[in-house]
């Protein structure tokens, strides 16, 4: 693994962070571009302006409802993205152990945090938080 | 970024220049696509405007510049022109960490009465060390994209279309990280570099402590990871919400799903975002299970010999070498994205409970168990 963006961070990422600029400037000149190449309503036009809707007027905004299976989802995929990412530093050290002879110690802990994982899902399940009725 | 004004200038160029690969490459998939699609369906798809229909986009792209773009009433004017520019953020980001050919070992030249190097430029647009956690966390940022769109229009069906779409993508991240899981214990790094050196020669398996060479056959993560291959190309699918994954704009149920009320160049940027996003996925499958930009059976050494020989001058030899590696990328490339597009007129739509039970009780534990039996598989090979 490269240490030296590990320790300099802010080195490492510069690159990042000029690539972001460019392409915010880029996105920036063609959004603006575009509105001033295009033609100007001078009429405020009521049809042209009113959200998209087929054949009635629209009666429905954007603070409506959603289902409340959308905010659940979200909470769970954060529980279990956290637990997939603490598999990642052990996994890049799996082989190393491997072959220095503590694999079998490896496999073992992770087996805890693996049967953890899948009570998790298997909760989950059960409770039908994952159905979408 | 570099010592002196030559290296990061072609730094920051060569950033650029990755970048504006990503968006020609769109006009050409797009043709690629229509065309496609009309031959799947036995149809003819457009062939007017310029040589088979070639510049039918570029004829579109024009019109597009000279559409008017406005804010539809009650909709955010903020939300609805960042959106956009917010969509090309993580393709971009996401295909300049991608190694796309061998370094260029330049030796020292002479350019307006100044001796320049020697250097070594990447083939790729910056080298992040732990570039496998980088590409999950930049790739999900276009959920943002998606939902600032929908939120943006102040339409139901946007908005409908950007909560699908990011429960969806968040979803799916969860297989795709997890199948990762797999690729890292095997190669046991995080670069993309160290994983595409290590895919180099013949394939080389352990079992039970006795190690066992395949000659002739390429040293690839595919036969390491098959399943992990699989969950992985399914999972980008719906991250970059293709179908069968298109829920988010599935038009028979939402118009065009949260990129209904844009037109013009704006709806173009989606576009350029959404086929970004099938160009990065197509370079990491390569990368991750198909050797990446290396050449089965040939060294770069070799190669580099074979143009020292037919051109001469180290720094063009050098140069040439890169670009054959860079070709032999880019036809994987090609490759998986026409199965991208085979697939999206191939396969019909999935219902939406059906797609997040595919994710969360199929996808999931079938990754884990993946995870979990390459590790056990890795430990039982190289003991005696």
């Amino acid at each position: 693994m490269n240490t030296a963006v590990l320790a300099e961070p802010a080195s490492g990422l510069m690159p990042v962070i000029i690539l972001i600029v460019m392409l915010l400037a880029f996105g920036a000149v063609i959004v603006i571009g575009t509105s001033l190449l295009g033609p100007k309503n001078k009429r405020n036009n009521r049809a042209q302006m009113m959200p998209y809707e087929c054949g009635v007027p629209g009666t429905e905004t954007t603070d409506s409802k959603i289902s409340i299976k959308f905010y659940l989802t979200a909470i769970l995929f954060i529980l279990f993205d956290i637990e997939i990412i603490f598999m990642y530093p052990w996994a890049v050290k799996f082989m190393d152990s491997i072959k220095d002879g503590s694999g079998g110690y490896m496999i073992a802990i992770m087996g805890v945090f693996v049967f953890l994982f899948v009570v998790g899902l298997i909760w989950e399940v059960k409770s039908k938080a994952l159905d979408w009725n | 970024m570099g010592k002196d004004v030559f290296e990061i200038a072609v730094n920051v160029a060569k950033m650029f220049v990755i970048f504006l690969m990503m968006v020609q490459a769109v006009p050409i998939l797009v043709w690629l696509e229509r065309r496609g699609s009309a031959f799947i369906q036995n149809r003819t798809g457009p062939n007017r405007v310029g040589p088979l229909g070639l510049i039918q986009l570029l004829a579109d792209a024009v019109k597009f510049l000279f559409k008017q773009p406005f804010v539809p009433e009650k909709g955010v004017a903020a939300l609805y022109y960042f959106a956009p520019v917010m969509a090309l953020i993580p393709g971009a980001l996401a295909l300049n960490s991608i190694p796309l050919s061998v370094p260029i070992k330049i030796q020292p030249f002479e350019m307006l009465g100044q001796m320049w190097g020697p250097y070594t430029f990447l083939f790729q647009g910056y080298d992040i060390g732990i570039g496998i956690v980088f590409i999950l966390g930049i790739s999900s940022l276009g959920v943002y994209s998606i939902l600032l769109a929908g939120w943006g229009s102040s339409n139901k069906y946007s908005l409908m279309g950007a909560v699908r779409g990011a429960a969806q993508g968040i979803s799916y991240e969860l297989a795709l990280s997890l199948a990762l899981v797999g690729i890292i214990m095997v190669y046991g790094t995080l670069s993309f570099r160290e994983i595409v050196e290590a895919q180099q020669g013949s394939l080389t398996f352990m079992a039970f402590g006795k190690e066992y060479v395949l000659n002739g056959v390429p040293n690839w993560g595919i036969f390491y990871q098959p399943v992990g291959a699989l969950i992985f190309f399914a999972a980008t699918f719906a991250e970059s919400n293709r179908l069968p994954f298109d829920l988010p704009e599935a038009e028979g149920e939402l118009v065009a799903g949260f990129h209904t009320e844009y037109g013009g160049f704006n709806l173009l940027l989606f576009y350029i975002g959404e086929y970004g996003h099938m160009m990065v996925a197509s370079a990491l499958l390569a990368t991750f299970y198909f050797g990446g930009y290396s050449i089965p059976g040939l060294t770069p050494e070799e190669v580099g010999m074979f143009w020292t020989e037919k051109v001469g001058g180290a720094n063009l030899s050098a140069i040439l070498t890169a670009l054959t590696f860079h070709v032999s990328l880019l036809a994987r490339v090609a490759l998986f994205l026409w199965i991208f597009i085979h697939v999206r007129w191939t396969l019909p739509r999935f219902r939406y409970d059906q797609l997040m039970s595919l994710g969360w009780k199929t996808m999931l534990p079938w990754a884990l168990a993946n995870a979990v039996l390459t590790a056990i598989w890795l430990w039982l090979g190289h003991r005696v």
